[in-house]
């Protein structure tokens, strides 16, 4: 294998994934000066319309929760060496848990249903991711190549299960009926209106705390704890896993099912934050922006919150930026998640052969 | 069912399959040098859009292919280039070039005609013509592929040292033969491959571009490729299996069968994506890709 290439600390963490993001944003630049608008003008309404409103900022945090999700659940994978490509399948199975429980739990009170929504979202994200992790940890199957079979199996299934089952009788849209009012996550602007405090009104619910706690727990599930260290080992080296007494297998399937059951809390923000009922197609795509989300957090849930703060930023700001110059759509937050994943991800190495030889001169001219 | 049924069934089946084969086809030259290629469907996207709008543009079908190919030939270098010459994960690269050729076509698409991501209609010279049973150039041209795949991967000595890349890399790099350079070509035919395949959808199946109209084809292409065990032959049976599933679930869409009720198409459906599965977990026979797909290669220092 070629040689680790060596710099310090805050230039591997911070420098590298930043200018990765820069490069993605001019690129991102260019194409709307190549669509014949002005990227200035495009980044002030992004900037405008994200955070320069509170109810913008609503929406920036709304879309944030989901990517912290999506995002944790790709890092842990990532970090026992899987590439879990299944975060769309595990969120849309995760929303037919929801239904199932909420729609059948009628009677429980909220204080029992809400959790039974989110744990059953789990139950069903981490089922959905658990088959793929099997099929690897024993036979050997390519992680990759099952999650996106899984995706594929997921929308396929969600397609019957609301055209066929589940649909409300009476009902043209394939769609189940609304969530009992008692399992809705309450709004963050109702939840601050319990202490008398007025914000302004948004989807933002209170789901982006349960994100912020996972991303916590996630950090000392793999940087404080033995499980967490067994990840990383087998993630780094199998082999080496192995003689210290660490079964992969075992721990593949583990990582798997910790990073559906997160995937899962996607669903949750979606669906019990905000839509209060299950629907085709509300994972959006979110499931590969945690790809992106990860790469650019470098996997670690600190950088995945900021990195979410950024991708919660682009698709906010996207939507009004697509209201004010209609040329600019909303797949322009597409482009800039894919440069971004090949800048931060598949060409990661470019630029920090490119950093670690800047440093180097720094070095020398200042030696 | 009579045989004129049949025949329309089997007609249709051979029209579906023909996008899945070619981006098998691509699938199995790029994965046979030791890249893995889950852009499949990016680059059969991003070419459908570039060959429908230069049809549209030159009002020509075979200018519309070159464009095509050109379009995707260019995000496999993208990937060559992050794959080989970076040597960075393959998988990532596949996924950022999927999303890539989602946004962009969408973006320009809207940007230049305005019509949400579609493109003008093509009519007339602007498309590709049955030239032989209803049948459109690209159908022939993509049916010789796999001849001539299986031929030159298994028959010539750039097919020899192309494979060999793909199981030991070293062994070839001894020989003092670039690895570089094989695989480059091989994800250089991989896009020429998915061009073609790309400007099928848009300029002969269809009659212009929509937004994602590839809607998942590059990865039951890639299923099929599992499935064909990475060679020519079977990728050709799996891709004209596969077709033929989508077309009895189209044929079926919404027929009442007495006791058993309106028939669960995505049952059908979801048949590729299961039957994949099942033969990755090795219940029936095993699938074993190129040693090595999916790793960088080093050259010794």
């Amino acid at each position: 294998m070629s040689a680790p290439i060596e710099m310090p600390k805050w230039a591997d963490t911070v420098l590298v994934p930043a200018i990765s993001v820069v490069a993605a944003f001019l690129i991102a630049g260019l194409v709307v000066l190549s669509i014949g608008e002005n990227p200035l003008t495009a980044t002030r309404y992004l900037l405008q319309g994200s955070l320069g409103t509170g109810e913008g900022l609503g929406f920036t945090l709304f879309y944030a929760t989901d990517f912290i999700f999506v995002g944790l659940a790709v890092a842990v994978a990532y970090h026992a060496g899987l590439f879990n490509i299944g975060g769309e399948g595990q969120a849309t199975l995760a929303g037919l848990g929801i239904a199932l429980a909420l729609n059948n739990l009628t009677f429980l009170p909220g204080f029992v249903l809400v959790p039974a929504g989110i744990l059953a979202a789990a139950a069903f994200g981490a089922a959905w991711a658990a088959v793929p992790g099997y099929l690897q940890a024993k036979r050997g199957s390519h992680i990759v190549i099952t999650t996106i079979m899984f995706n594929w199996l997921a929308s396929v299934l969600i397609v019957y299960l609301l055209v066929n089952v589940l649909r409300e009788p009476q009902s043209m849209n394939p769609e189940t009926r609304t969530f009992p009012g008692a399992s809705h996550i309450p709004f963050m602007h109702e939840a601050f209106a319990w202490f008398g405090i007025t914000i302004p009104t948004s989807q933002l619910n209170l789901t982006l705390i349960l994100a912020l706690v996972s991303a916590y727990l996630i950090w000392l599930l793999i940087y404080r704890s033995r499980l967490g260290y067994a990840i990383r080992v087998v993630g780094a080296n199998p082999a080496a896993a192995v003689y210290a007494g660490i079964s992969p297998a075992r721990i593949i399937i583990i990582a798997m099912v910790l990073s559906g059951a997160l995937a899962g809390g996607l669903a949750v923000n979606e669906l019990m934050g905000y839509q209060h009922r299950l629907l085709l197609e509300f994972t959006s795509g979110y499931g590969f922006v945690g790809i992106a989300v990860a790469l650019m957090g470098r996997a670690h849930p600190m950088g995945i919150i900021l990195a979410s703060l950024l991708f919660g930023i682009l698709y906010q700001g996207g939507a009004e930026l697509a209201f004010e110059q209609p040329n600019i759509t909303r797949d322009m937050v597409v482009v800039i998640g894919g440069i971004i994943i090949l800048f931060a991800g598949a060409l990661d190495g470019l630029f920090r052969r490119l950093v670690a030889y800047l440093l180097s001169r720094t070095k020398l001219a200042g030696a | 069912m009579d045989l004129g049924i049949i025949a329309t069934i089997l007609d249709s089946a051979l029209r579906l399959s023909i996008p899945l084969l070619a981006a098998c086809l691509a699938g199995l030259w790029s994965e046979r040098s030791g890249v893995v290629d889950i852009g499949l469907e990016g680059k059969m996207l991003v070419s459908a859009f570039a060959a429908a709008a230069a049809a549209y543009a030159f009002g020509s079908a075979w200018i519309g292919l070159a464009f095509g190919i050109l379009a995707s030939v260019a995000f496999g270098l993208i990937h060559g280039f992050a794959s080989i010459s970076q040597r960075g994960n393959q998988i990532v690269s596949g996924v950022a070039i999927n999303m890539l050729a989602a946004g962009l076509t969408a973006i320009v698409g809207n940007a230049w005609y305005g019509q949400g991501g579609r493109t003008p209609p093509l009519e007339g010279v602007q498309r590709f013509d049955g030239i032989l049973l209803g049948h459109s150039a690209l159908v022939y041209i993509v049916l010789l592929a796999v001849p001539l795949t299986w031929f030159v991967l298994g028959r010539t000595r750039f097919g020899l040292r192309l494979r060999a890349v793909g199981e030991n890399p070293a062994a070839v790099d001894t020989a003092g033969i670039s690895v570089p350079g094989l695989r480059y070509s091989a994800v250089a035919i991989g896009g020429i491959l998915c061009g073609i395949g790309g400007t099928y959808l848009s300029v002969g199946q269809a009659a212009g571009f929509l937004p994602n109209m590839t809607a998942g084809r590059g990865f039951i292409a890639l299923a099929a490729l599992i499935f064909a065990k990475w060679r020519a032959w079977p990728a050709l049976g799996a891709c004209f299996l596969f077709g033929l599933l989508d077309a009895i679930a189209n044929q079926l869409q919404g027929l009442f069968i007495p006791g058993i009720g309106e028939v669960p198409v995505q049952a059908i459906q979801a048949l590729p994506y299961l039957m994949t599965v099942i033969l990755l977990a090795g219940v029936i026979g095993k699938a074993i890709p190129p040693r090595a797909a999916g790793v960088p290669y080093v050259k010794e220092r």
